[in-house]
């Protein structure tokens, strides 16, 4: 499914962030966003995601030629939209087992009823059989399975929890939020090697990132460069090098040279 | 709203030819027919009723007093009874404590409450086909989408179901018997039981102790009376129904269980049954007597409908040795005042209350506990788990008292509160007293909201608003959960989830 973004202006507490975004990311392709801090990414993917705390001001975001802003959270969920949270919450007393078996199933009675199927509810041993692979596939210890959900988790245990979800719901879009951040080189492994395990015709992706290094695992097929709530440059895959060369310096430049956007930016920012 | 008040079956009489006031007095017997206490039997009438009605149906005969209280209604009820002077002239001492208490200063606000208007004791007729369509939609409603079984709706909808409880307590009872256990509603231990009930009834919770327990002590009726004896260990649960019968109308039972040296049961009250009553007090009092080495384990779910005024005093002494254990869940009622209390007396006694409120609209939930040590080397835990919700007000209200010259208590008293809007509240109101020095005492108390972030990760996997906020409730409560049996655990986070549905947000 396609996600396309046009003209996404959105704002946290009366002070806009995105200022603009247009955006396009193919079915079955891998965007990575990039960009210095602050510049908006993870405003994206929450507003995108539904967080309330965000006020969408105008444009559009579709997926799969769906309107999704319209929608609650857990609508955009069920269309195949997912946020692996860059923080994500402890949910005490919350089982992993309970929440997943709730929220797959869920998703798969979505699907069905999209395809004008009859859901004829789930097979828990199925499911049970899919959570145990993927949790050996992840690393994840099936101790887990019957432990609050990343209550008492690592860092890098949560983030794995995150690509675990990811690989039991089939998102049709991923937004991937710092997934990668403070994770040891074994876990980026294993977090990038779960997107990969998923990437196909029907999975596409934007993986926010700051750092080139799980872009080194997880190729990205484009890669977008975000500063002050707007795309300022995009670009293949060497554009990751460029910027792991060179810091973001010429990004800002490049955006400075563009004066009718400065002027309205100040307009906006004075408004 | 349920089967306490006979309407139907009370209008009924005058179709068996008599007006009500005339078989009325001849039921009341010694009573003056000028102030007949008794609004209308049904079948206690020797001329119709025995004849007609009361031969074939002896047990679904219909009492019930008219509103309000005051001796000749007392005396009525010791009278239908059949009850030795001794219980009557407890009732009547405890009649004239309860119109001199005054009303509690502090807690839920219960000026709503009219003694006048109420009925204080109904005898139930036996409600056949049709009487489940009697109660309120949303009663059938509840019933059909927490899918209690049939059995338990014929339970709830008349007194035939209430065979059925009995049929399942006397499945167990013949095993229990051969031990010596006795189980049994408090009227036939008063006739069958006599130097027990005398020994201890009111020992725990004196005539005079509150004003609902001085009106319970004066109306009683029904409850369960226990005794379990020395070193017998009662390996399945007792479980008491609510019943809503005509030994124990519900709202004023009484109930009362000693547990010999050594021995130990498990009393399960309420549970999985939601239980509605058409009257809005409910005024109970529970008395347990752990003596030396016993172990005593008294669980309640009560789900009251919301407009019932639950005001319950539950009191146990644990002597040297003897554990006591509170599981006390509140769901339902409009106002509940309930605070289990252990009096641990003597060296070794351990009490321990876990506490479960759910204040919803409207509700009000005071809850907690009560614990006093009164001998060496006595430890307690309280755990309360509260939450509140669409307006719901929650409170913990504890005691932990040590007396003097004592060495070596223990107690330790957590208070998690769950806040899932901003219009609930929750209030923790902890005291303690403590006379002696060596004493190790710890107190903890959380407050914590329903955040944004947490609703918003589970919605982003696919799970609505309700079901989110439901499922983080679940799980606030699950720690206290898991130490239910399993199918009253299952149970409360139905009716969690019920009351979690469907008004978020």
């Amino acid at each position: 499914m396609d996600l396309v973004i046009r003209n996404l202006r959105a704002s946290v507490a009366g002070k806009p962030i995105l200022r603009g975004i247009d955006l396009e990311i193919r079915a079955g392709s891998v965007a990575a966003l990039m960009g210095p801090n602050g510049s908006g990414k993870s405003t994206l993917a929450n507003v995108l995601m539904g967080h309330p705390a965000y006020a969408v001001e105008s444009g559009s975001a579709t997926l799969g030629g769906v309107d999704v802003l319209g929608l609650p959270p857990h609508e955009r969920a069920l269309l195949g939209l997912f946020l692996a949270f860059q923080y994500p919450v402890e949910i005490p007393g919350v089982t992993v087992a309970k929440f997943l078996k709730r929220a797959v199933e869920a998703r798969e009675e979505a699907s069905a009823r999209a395809a004008g199927r009859e859901y004829g509810g789930m097979d828990v041993s199925a499911y049970l059989r899919e959570l145990r692979a993927a949790m050996d596939f992840m690393g994840v210890d099936r101790s887990f399975i019957n432990r609050a959900l990343n209550e008492g988790f690592s860092g890098g245990e949560k983030k794995r929890m995150e690509v675990l979800q990811m690989l039991m719901l089939k998102p049709r879009l991923a937004l991937m939020d710092e997934t990668d951040s403070g994770l040891d080189i074994d876990a980026l492994k294993v977090v990038a090697a779960g997107a990969n395990r998923l990437r196909g015709p029907d999975f596409g992706a934007l993986v926010i990132t700051h750092y080139n290094r799980i872009l080194e695992h997880l190729k990205p097929d484009v890669v977008h460069v975000m500063y002050k709530g707007r795309i300022v440059v995009s670009g293949g895959p060497e554009l990751v090098e460029r910027l792991e060369g060179e810091g973001y310096d010429w990004v800002r430049e490049e955006a400075a040279a563009a004066p009718a956007e400065i002027e309205a930016l100040a307009a906006e920012a004075s408004a | 709203m349920s089967a306490p008040v006979p309407a139907g079956p009370v209008a009924a009489v005058p179709a068996a030819g008599k007006p009500s006031s005339v078989p009325a007095a001849a039921a009341a017997g010694p009573v003056a027919a000028s102030s007949v206490p008794i609004d209308a039997p049904a079948s206690a009438d020797p001329g119709v009723g025995e004849y007609q009605f009361g031969f074939s149906y002896p047990d679904k005969s219909v009492f019930r007093t008219r509103k309000g209280l005051d001796e000749e209604v007392v005396r009525a009820i010791s009278e239908l009874k059949e009850e030795p002077d001794w219980m009557l002239a407890n009732r009547l001492r405890a009649l004239a404590a309860f119109g001199k208490k005054p009303m509690p200063a502090w807690g839920a606000d219960l000026s709503d409450i009219d003694f006048d208007e109420i009925v204080y004791y109904a005898r139930p007729q036996d409600r056949p086909k049709g009487s489940w369509d009697e109660l309120p939609e949303e009663i059938r409603e509840t019933y059909r989408r927490i899918g209690v079984p049939e059995a338990e709706r014929k339970f709830l909808a008349g007194v035939g179901a209430q065979y059925d409880s009995e049929i399942v307590y006397h499945s167990i009872r013949a095993d229990l018997e051969k031990k010596g256990v006795i189980f049994c509603s408090p009227e036939v231990a008063v006739k069958e039981h006599p130097d027990l009930v005398r020994k201890y009834f009111g020992t725990v919770i004196p005539h005079n102790d509150n004003k609902f327990a001085a009106l319970n002590t004066a109306v009683w009726s029904g409850g369960s009376f226990v005794y379990v004896p020395k070193g017998v260990k009662v390996d399945i649960p007792l479980q008491a129904y609510f019943r809503i019968n005509s030994e124990s109308f519900g709202q004023f039972e009484r109930t009362l269980i000693i547990a010999d040296e050594g021995s130990f049961v498990h009393y399960i009250e309420g549970c999985t049954a939601p239980v509605y009553a058409t009257d809005s007090l409910h005024s109970a009092v529970v008395e347990i007597i752990a003596l030396p080495g016993s172990r005593v384990r008294y669980s309640t779910i009560q789900n009251w409908s919301s407009d019932v005024y639950n005001l319950v005093t539950k009191r146990a002494v644990a002597y040297a040795g003897a554990t006591m254990e509170w599981v006390d869940g509140n769901i339902g009622s409009k106002r509940t005042m309930k605070y289990p209390a252990v009096f641990l007396m003597g060296e070794g006694a351990h009490g321990e209350v876990l506490s479960i409120a759910f204040a919803g609209k409207g509700q009000e939930q005071d809850t907690g506990a009560k614990i006093i040590h009164a001998a060496s080397n006595t430890s307690s835990t309280v755990t309360s788990k509260s939450i509140s919700k669409d307006g719901g007000v929650a409170s913990y209200r504890g005691m932990v008292k040590v007396g003097e010259g004592l060495r070596g208590i223990r107690s330790r008293v957590v208070c998690d509160a769950l806040i899932v809007d901003p219009r609930s509240t929750s209030n923790t109101w902890p005291t303690m007293e403590v006379l002696s020095d060596d004493v190790a005492m710890e107190h903890e108390a959380r407050v914590s909201k329903i955040g944004d972030e947490q609703l918003f990760y589970l919605q982003s996997r696919g799970l609505g608003e309700a079901e989110a906020s439901a499922m983080i409730v679940n799980g606030f409560l699950d720690p206290l959960v898991k130490q239910l049996p399993m199918e009253y655990a299952v149970e409360l986070n139905r009716l969690i989830e019920l009351e979690m549905e469907g008004s978020v947000g």
